[in-house]
């Protein structure tokens, strides 16, 4: 199968088009086709979809809430940013709201799945740029926050928790302790994080001024997340739309001004900062109430249609979903920041070095299963 | 050879004798020491597939440790890999390229199905896009259920592995 | 009424009249507006919204009515850069028949749509005039079915 059956120039005389992946240590669930002249890179493609497995087809087949597990699959460690959008929509058709005690319990599992899911991406930045220690301690780290994840959730990654009218359980009763003893001990961590990683000149070296976007673009290709933040907007759909009561607590948003590849990973270290400070609020405001508004019957809603975007951990998730009187919706449509970035991808590996690809493409935080949806 | 039915007997009796010897005390011992270094140097190619890769990799992690069994890191090129673990979903664009994977790893190789999907389509029973089960294209030594598998339970599928390694003929 | 709603009936307004008859106000809600047109007036509706504010296009897509036999084909736009305009969504849509479907392309006007126009195209068949590439993006490179997100496409587990 010459190049696998899509249309790409061979230039000849000093070009190489070289293939990174599906199978590489370096690409992940993706492939790459990249064009090198000598050293530098000259043309990328990308070719996603070899984890495409039509979850906008199959939502028309299944009830609103037996959507919820296969819309949980796309990305997995961030479980509660990609199912919060879809139950805020679908309790917009069936017209349904979850009280409050409810919505705060949201909003702690969301920020326990940032922090979760920005672990992960430090732990695998780390082995790319080959700092096998920085593999470790982020994964090792992350299984405390998995626990407080399970004593809520029920399991370590697919809670399928939060529901159209509230959320499944209630928290346990000595939840304030143990995350007041996890944070405690991460915050001494992450001065750990930064004599080794962040502040080495091996890695500064590696990604000061590279793969650096300037704010123009990003704000031009439709960048997303801590990627724009990187770049100097402090955009954030927490705080511009404001969702399950993110209103009533406070916090900051990290911004740094070059737009490089160190900027992406400084931006993400502070939002680990803040995450753990909106929990720590809202441990303090959550008040004894009911969890759940109990549906009668099938949920079904009046023909029309409801978008909601949210904030997950890779930027805004936007959800849009027509519906036409069944049990079942009519149309789903989701839009992932991951898809959104892959454009950026392409316009900041051309002018690179070849050697720097994985320093690029890791810092944009491009989770291929979920692009491919 | 002679044709005395006494002598033929004796001959038959003693490359018995000599074949059980042989069999325990050389090529016994060989088969043993073969296997042992066999299943505890495994090296995983570096496939990811779907999903239920981020519980392969909290599975290298400091607390569920599968170095200490042998699974050792998945860095490496692919001509030296005896494992593939097939890490959840297969769907059409990828099955081809996994063959090939399969195809171009020396022998012995073992295959590891991880997850619901691997083993049968799991939860994308009806999607146009995903192959039922990853058995219809390689051949698969231990199925590991789950959606996704602890990494407690993907430790227990790589220990029936080893004893089916160790119990294997050269 | 808040000031923010003020805000979405001031720039439905000044559609309204650059626009005059040529669209039609789906509906004005909080941080909602939803404007259609028809099929040759898309791409300077695009313009005139560029230029109130709104540069990132968040999603594309397209949904299928087969007892209407036509395909709905809508954009969300947002606001990243001035606080003021962020918590709107604005979206514009179209409708074009099945039997011819198609339609010019808005990656000059906005650059953010070229990978979700890809995947339009894929998924029902709509080709975008003017597009580099009408290709496979998503699906694998064999497929010779018809396109899958169409209503008439049965599911092979169900069908």
């Amino acid at each position: 199968m010459q190049n696998a059956g899509m249309n790409i120039e061979d230039k000849g005389g000093d070009q190489l088009v070289l293939h990174v992946g599906p199978q590489h240590p370096g690409s992940g669930h993706f492939r790459l086709i990249i064009t090198v002249d000598g050293d530098y890179i000259v043309g990328a493609k990308p070719d996603p979809g070899y984890v495409h497995r039509g979850a906008e087809k199959m939502a028309e087949y299944r009830d609103y809430i037996q959507n919820i597990p296969h819309l949980e699959r796309p990305v997995i460690i961030d479980a509660t940013g990609v199912t919060l959008p879809y139950v805020l929509t679908a309790e917009r058709i069936i017209d349904v709201e979850a009280p409050e005690r409810a919505q705060y319990i949201r909003m702690i599992m969301a920020e326990l799945n940032r922090i979760i899911s920005h672990l992960y991406w430090l732990g695998i930045y780390g082995i790319f740029l080959g700092h096998s220690t920085m593999f470790m301690w982020p994964m090792g780290d992350r299984e405390l926050f998995i626990d407080l994840a399970e004593s809520i959730g029920g399991t370590r990654v697919t809670f399928s928790y939060v529901v159209p009218g509230g959320v499944r359980n209630d928290i346990p009763t000595n939840l304030k302790e143990r995350a007041l003893k996890t944070f405690d001990y991460f915050e001494k961590r992450i001065e750990e994080y930064k004599k080794i990683f962040f502040n080495n000149p091996i890695m500064t070296a590696r990604t000061e001024s590279i793969g650096t976007m300037s704010q123009a673009d990003a704000i031009k290709l439709g960048i997303t997340g801590s990627n724009l933040r990187a770049t100097g907007i402090d955009s954030d759909t927490r705080k511009d739309e404001p969702y399950c009561l993110y209103d009533r607590v406070d916090f900051e948003i990290p911004t740094r001004k070059e737009g490089d590849s160190y900027a992406r990973c400084i931006v993400r270290l502070e939002e680990l900062q803040q995450s753990m400070n909106i929990i720590k609020q809202v441990l303090d405001l959550i008040e004894p109430g009911p969890i759940k508004q109990v549906i009668g019957g099938v949920m079904r809603g009046e023909p029309g249609e409801a978008f909601v975007r949210t904030e997950a951990a890779r930027g805004t998730m936007f959800y849009h979903i027509v519906s036409d009187g069944e049990k079942q919706p009519y149309r789903v449509k989701i839009s992932v920041p991951s898809f959104r970035n892959l454009i950026g991808m392409t316009h900041l590996l051309v002018g690179s070095k070849l050697a720097d690809m994985p320093a690029i493409y890791w810092s944009l935080d491009y989770w291929p299963v979920e692009a491919d949806r | 050879m002679v044709n005395d039915p006494t002598l033929n007997l004796l001959v038959g009796k003693v490359s018995d004798i000599l074949d059980t010897t042989i069999e325990k005390n050389v090529r016994e011992p060989i088969r043993f020491l073969v296997n042992w270094g066999r299943l505890y140097s495994l090296w995983p190619v570096h496939l990811e597939t779907a999903c239920c890769s981020i519980e392969f990799g909290a599975a290298s992690g400091p607390r569920h440790d599968i170095e200490r069994f042998g699974m050792l890191e998945a860095f490496g090129s692919l001509r030296q890999c005896d494992v593939l673990v097939v890490q959840g979903t297969v769907t059409r664009k990828m099955a081809p390229r996994m063959k090939w994977v399969y195809e171009q790893m020396p022998e012995p190789k073992w295959v590891i199905a991880m997850g619901a999907c691997a083993i049968s389509g799991g939860l994308y029973m009806d999607s146009y896009n995903v192959l039922q089960g990853v058995d219809k294209i390689v051949p698969v030594d231990v199925y590991v259920p789950g959606c996704p598998p602890r990494p407690e339970t993907l430790i227990q599928g790589i220990i029936e592995l080893q004893n089916k390694i160790r119990k294997s003929k050269v | 009424m808040s000031a923010k709603f003020v805000t979405e009936n001031q720039l439905a307004k000044s559609l309204k009249d650059q626009f005059k008859n040529k669209i039609k106000e789906e509906y004005i809600e909080s941080n909602r507006i939803k404007i259609s047109t028809g099929p040759e007036n898309l791409k300077n509706l695009a313009i005139a919204v560029k230029e109130l504010g709104f540069e990132q296009v968040m999603s594309q897509g397209g949904t299928d009515y087969p007892e209407n036999n036509v395909y709905r084909i809508e954009y969300h736009i947002i606001c990243v850069s001035k606080k003021k305009l962020r918590s709107i969504i604005f979206s514009i849509m179209t409708e074009i028949p099945k039997d011819k479907p198609e339609i010019e392309t808005l990656i000059d006007v906005l650059p953010s749509a070229e990978f979700h126009e890809q995947e339009t195209f894929e998924n029902f068949g709509i080709t975008f005039i003017g597009h580099p590439r009408m290709e496979k993006l998503l699906l694998p490179e064999d497929w010779d079915d018809i396109p899958p997100l169409r209503k008439d496409y049965i599911l092979p587990g169900r069908g």
